[in-house]
């Protein structure tokens, strides 16, 4: 497939790059990934990755454009308030680059249908806000071998990992088991400012538009932590070894997908 | 001793149990956080009994669980 004069010149500064040039470009375009959560987090990876010209874009979300979404979910406008925000999200991403084929699946993640969202996808970004789905999203990449990047942000923080098969700790390998409802705050309790979805979740698309390419060094074996009221980053190397992981480790003891108790947070209905 | 707590170099008294520390950094949730000394993971339940030496590097790693709705 060769560019179009329209696509060189809307691409041209990713081509210009030595790290994409061209052929990173044509890998973008032939590229699948899907979000889980098109929320704080997901909308700005949603716009910076349509942007990019990836070819074919998977969003997965159950909720409704809601108000208090505005403040951060800038793929959504007022307009939308009441829609699908899968369909929203559609729709702006499609109205920024028609190169883009944009799959919509209006639905939670579950033990049920998970593994079966992810598997025809190169790269998945966890944009979810609560623990259950994280760690199924994390146990469902680790068992079918697909890179992810994963993120949570909360008031003025954030922070983001990246996992790829055999290249170091899964989230599972960090954080262990959920915890109890309740127990850590959501941003609907808790608040987050609204320009930190757009600072990790490029970051997320970051990731992704690397791990497509093949350029630099991913987050493999790192969280990176912002604290924005601090304006601090820290890069945390994690422990390498991962052979005693419930579910990526030598031995795993999840080999099943679990649906933990869903948080407060998104019982909402 | 000096030990690097999250980056930052901070002098404590030798000897220094994970779970005072825990208390006097003024970690959020205790109960939940994940430590790693030299990039090495403590479990929670060793957090009493583990004792942080000069020169160690110390990390608090926390849940943060929002993004979506
Ligand atoms: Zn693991």
């Amino acid at each position: 497939m060769a560019f179009t004069n329209e696509q060189l010149e809307r691409y041209s500064r990713h081509i210009i790059l030595k790290e994409v040039g061209a052929k990173g470009q044509k890998k973008l375009s032939q590229a699948k990934v899907l979000i889980i959560g098109a929320g704080g987090l997901g909308a700005p990876a949603a716009l910076y990755l349509a942007a990019a010209g990836v070819g074919t874009i998977g969003i997965v979300d159950a909720d409704e454009v809601d108000l208090s979404n505005l403040q951060r979910q800038v793929i959504h406008s007022t307009a939308d308030i009441g829609k699908p925000k899968v369909q929203s999200a559609k729709e702006t991403m499609e109205a920024i680059n028609p190169d883009v084929t944009v799959n919509t699946y209006h639905t939670f993640v579950t033990s049920g249908n998970v593994l079966d969202l992810i598997k025809d996808y190169d790269f998945i970004l966890d944009g979810t806000d609560n623990f259950p789905a994280k760690f199924l999203i994390n146990d469902a990449c680790v068992m079918a071998k697909k890179p992810f990047s994963h993120a949570g942000i909360i008031r003025f923080k954030g922070q983001l990992m990246t996992y790829v098969p055999g290249q170091g700790p899964c989230y599972r390998c960090v954080f262990k088991n959920p915890p109890p409802k309740d127990a850590v705050p959501t941003c609907k309790q808790a608040g987050v400012i609204g320009a930190m979805g757009g600072v990790i979740g490029s970051l997320q698309a970051m990731e992704a538009v690397k791990y497509i390419v093949g350029a630099g060094d991913l987050l493999t074996g790192y969280l990176l932590t912002f604290d924005a009221l601090k304006m601090e980053w820290h890069k945390v190397k994690l422990p390498s070894d991962t052979s005693k992981c419930a579910v990526c480790g030598d031995h795993p003891t999840i080999t099943e997908l679990v649906d933990y108790e869903q948080a407060e947070c998104d019982m909402k209905k | 001793m000096k030990i690097t707590v999250a980056g930052k170099i901070k002098e404590y008294d030798d000897g220094i149990t994970v779970a005072k520390l825990v208390e006097l950094e003024n970690v959020e949730t205790p109960e939940y956080v994940t430590v790693t000394i030299n990039d090495e993971f403590v479990e929670s339940h060793d957090f009493e009994n583990t004792t942080v030496k000069d020169g160690d590097t110390v990390e608090f790693l926390y849940f943060m669980g929002g993004g979506q709705a």
